[in-house]
């Protein structure tokens, strides 16, 4: 089991939303090697869930929430940043530090695994660039392996952060709206090298999407969530027009991919430790 | 027919009037209390060496022996310069780390206190004390501009790091990065033209107050304009002044260049 | 084929790596050269005559000397810092005012008329200018040292080296102020004939008040502490009395001093801050 989460509730991060409840007694297991894809309107809380999974919230006492079998939150903080290092959490916003080379950037995603001289070595002269490189090739960025981040597209950054999701040896990948910023054609092109990297290393994929459509033609299972709670949780052939609508309810159907609601991001505050 | 402008100036409130009373109090009392014997100033000993100093300043001396030992204590100075404000970035990195609240809020306190204290006590003042530890010469001059300068860049290089965007060095540490890989691949990258801006700004102040710490005894020029000035030999003096204001014109200049070329990248 | 296929994939030089040697490289030879001339010898901190002055030194700084003769002595002191400060400031003040009417272009009669100044004005304004670089120019504490040479010990050459360094700073500052203000105002009161200096007072002084304070208050925390440090060339107040007490080693004299120091600073901080806001 890759996660099981119990009666979990989890707060919102910033201080803009008081303090009130983001997720609301979740219930949720996932099995290692699932796919599955996180629909639901904007303020949902898919992106409070996706960081909740990645042990960076810690949520409201009263629920049980264990990764891979284990208790993060019971855990010694040293354990419980080990435990970090199997889980990748691939944010909306790519985050890459603008005037980096996109090799820096992608080689971060091996920061887990490396010690720390290896690190600051390979920040002079990467040590590793034909990893960066065949990443890079599998999104056809490969030109750009030595290029600024500033100097990339909004597009290309976006996929230079799912580059990152390839080169780390995560067993659980949480990605959060990774095609806002590319069109159709592209857009479904990095969906299948995500899924394919996801399947060949066996690990779970938990996918949060905009694009409705998308999501039920490429994911086994999809979790619906509204108002910070699961609205429901079923495989793909099972999820009827009426249930979409009832959850988008208050919003039109299809989003346009746009800018990000500032209260779903969660990155206020200190350190998640 | 003309008209009579009325000018009227502007209203003073009864609080600034107080204050502006209390001001000219200060004042006064200032110069009372100090009993300036403004007819010193034109005594014959002062206007006599005034005009020898200034005479000094129309004909420098530039005898070749001379101006090597100028040019030497010129690059003692400016090596204190270079290596006090280098030294000081690293050191003030290193402490901004604390300050900026990376270890929790009471270390940052501490850290920011420890920063002004640094920061307050003037490098002269600083110099003194390390004369002790370090002996006479440029050494000493170079620790005081460090610690000094630390205060400064630490407390500005703690203030850029609590202003960047920190969803850069959170994602990676959310990711299982160690906190110090984090840093240096996510938040030195996003801060470092600012802070090289900071630190080649810095090394303007730094290059004025390393031309005088030799006053104290931390050599270079300043140490030779006391020597000189001291054995009334003016026009050595006005020599060493003049290379003074080369040097940190010198500084200044390159420090603008450098600052111009980071801000274009 | 795979062979081919690996060197093309394998070898991927970065770009900018010989760039990165070479700045190095240059990096040590400059620094080479800087670390002889500052004779930079750390070790010298870690050997055992050092080590023993620096902890003699340094013990006697606890407890600060705090008899009521030496702290009455102290106050005095400072109070006469903060008099060559105010009275160096107040003397910058005066002699800027001209310097700077000279060298403001907006004030400039002779450019209402033709656009352009006449030959000899605009002379006056470049010395002028030139002359305000010199003053500031040149450290306070050079100054300070030239002045002591000429007038001998006390507070008198600390007072005339701060009104000569800070009239340099002040005069430019208050020149671009000038400038980068309302002309208009300035203009219409010099085509009505109104003289320079009421020019100064009704059309430019109002509308750049709050700049002028806020600068000037920042300077006068600047002299304080500038006076401080010109004590120790012997220009009086509490930096002179450091002075002495440095000489003599005497450690719980110079632990109060830099406390009364600190604080100091931290009071001039919060009323120059408190007036800013106040009066901007």
């Amino acid at each position: 089991m890759s996660f099981v989460l119990n009666g979990i509730s989890v707060r919102h991060a910033s201080v803009v939303r008081n303090n009130s409840l983001a997720l609301i007694d979740i219930n949720l297991s996932i099995k290692q090697g699932e796919q599955i894809a996180l629909i639901g309107p904007s303020g949902a809380g898919k992106t409070t869930l996706l960081h909740a999974l990645a042990c960076a919230h810690q949520p409201e006492p009263g629920g049980k929430f264990s990764v891979f079998g284990l208790q993060p939150w019971a855990m010694q903080p040293a354990a419980r940043h080990a435990l970090r290092g199997r889980l990748f959490l691939a944010p909306q916003t790519p985050p890459l530090p603008p005037r980096q080379r996109v090799v820096t950037a992608v080689l971060a995603g091996c920061l887990p695994q490396w010690g720390f001289w290896h690190a600051i070595i390979s920040l002079i002269k990467p040590r590793e660039p034909e990893v960066a490189y065949a990443a890079l090739a599998r999104f056809n960025l490969q030109d750009k392996l030595y290029a600024r981040v500033d100097r990339l597209s909004g597009g290309e950054r976006q996929r230079c952060g799912m580059a990152r999701l390839l080169v780390s040896q995560a067993d659980a990948l949480l990605v959060d709206e990774p095609l806002s910023a590319l069109d159709p054609t592209l857009a479904l092109q990095t969906l299948a090298v995500v899924q394919l990297e996801a399947a060949s290393r066996n690990a779970t994929l938990v996918c949060s999407l905009h694009q409705v459509e998308l999501a039920l033609s490429h994911f086994p299972r999809i979790v619906g969530l509204s108002d910070g709670r699961i609205v429901f949780d079923a495989p793909r052939n099972e999820v009827t027009e009426t249930m979409l609508a009832a959850l988008y309810r208050n919003t039109p159907p299809t989003q346009h991919p746009e800018s990000i609601d500032p209260e779903d991001t969660c990155w206020s505050g200190p350190s998640p430790c | 027919m003309q008209h009579r402008r009325s000018a009227v100036p502007p209203r003073i409130k009864p609080a600034t009037l107080l204050f502006l009373l209390g001001l000219l109090t200060l004042i006064c009392a200032s110069f009372y209390s100090l009993a300036i014997q403004w007819s010193e100033l034109f005594t014959a000993d002062a206007v006599r060496s005034s005009i020898e100093f200034l005479r000094g300043f129309t004909a420098p001396e530039l005898a070749w022996p001379f101006l090597v030992k100028v040019a030497r204590g010129t690059l003692e100075t400016l090596s204190m310069s270079a290596l006090g404000t280098g030294i000081a970035s690293i050191c003030g990195i290193a402490l901004a780390l604390p300050a900026s609240g990376r270890f929790g809020p009471a270390a940052r306190l501490a850290m920011r206190l420890a920063l002004n204290i640094l920061r307050s006590i003037p490098e002269l003042i600083w110099a003194l004390i390390l004369l002790i530890a370090a002996g006479l010469g440029p050494f000493a001059g170079t620790l005081a501009l460090a610690v000094h300068t630390t205060g400064v860049l630490g407390r500005l290089f703690a203030d850029a790091l609590e202003n960047m965007s920190p969803a850069p060095e959170v994602t990676l540490r959310i990711n299982g990065a160690k906190p110090m890989a984090a840093f240096f691949y996510a938040a030195l990258p996003q801060i470092l033209p600012q802070l090289m801006s900071y630190t080649l700004y810095r090394w303007e102040n730094n290059i004025r107050a390393a031309a005088i710490l030799g006053i104290v005894g931390a050599g270079g020029l300043g140490q030779m304009l006391k020597y000189h000035l001291s054995l009334f030999q003016m026009q050595q003096a006005a020599s060493v002044i003049i290379a003074m204001l080369a040097l940190i014109t010198l500084v200044d200049g390159t420090s603008f260049w450098l600052r111009r070329r980071l801000t274009s990248q | 084929m795979s062979i081919v296929v690996n060197t093309a994939v394998s070898r991927h030089p970065d770009p900018a790596w010989r760039g990165r040697i070479t700045a190095s490289l240059i990096a040590l030879i400059v620094l080479w050269p800087l670390l002889i001339a500052s004779e930079f010898k750390p070790w010298i901190l870690l050997d055992a005559q050092s080590l023993g002055a620096t902890w003699h030194f340094l013990a006697g700084f606890f407890p600060p000397a705090h008899s009521k003769d030496f702290l009455v002595l102290l106050m005095q002191d400072t109070w006469q810092t903060i008099a060559i400060a105010t009275a160096g400031l107040t003397l910058a003040l005066l002699s800027a005012i001209p310097l700077t009417l000279l060298a403001t272009e907006s004030l400039s009669i002779s450019r209402l008329e033709s656009g352009r100044m006449r030959l000899a004005s605009a002379v006056v304004r470049q010395v002028v200018r030139w002359l305000l670089v010199l003053l500031r120019s040149v450290p306070e504490l050079v100054w300070a040292l030239l002045l002591v040479r000429i007038l001998g010990l006390g507070p008198t050459a600390g007072v005339l080296a701060i009104a000569l360094t800070y009239s340099g700073m002040l005069g430019k500052v208050y020149a671009e102020i000038l400038e980068s203000s309302e002309a208009h105002a300035t203009q219409s009161l010099l085509k009505n004939g109104s003289g320079r200096l009421a020019a100064l007072f009704y059309g430019v002084l109002p509308a750049s008040a709050s700049e002028l304070v806020s600068y000037t208050t920042f300077r006068w925390e600047c002299a304080i502490r500038g006076s401080v440090v010109m004590g120790f060339v012997g220009a009086g107040g509490i930096g002179q009395r450091m002075d002495e007490s440095m000489k003599m080693l005497a450690g719980h004299e110079v632990s109060t001093m830099l406390i009364i120091f600190v604080l100091l600073v931290a009071c001039t901080d919060l009323v120059s801050t408190f007036l800013r806001k106040r009066l901007g």
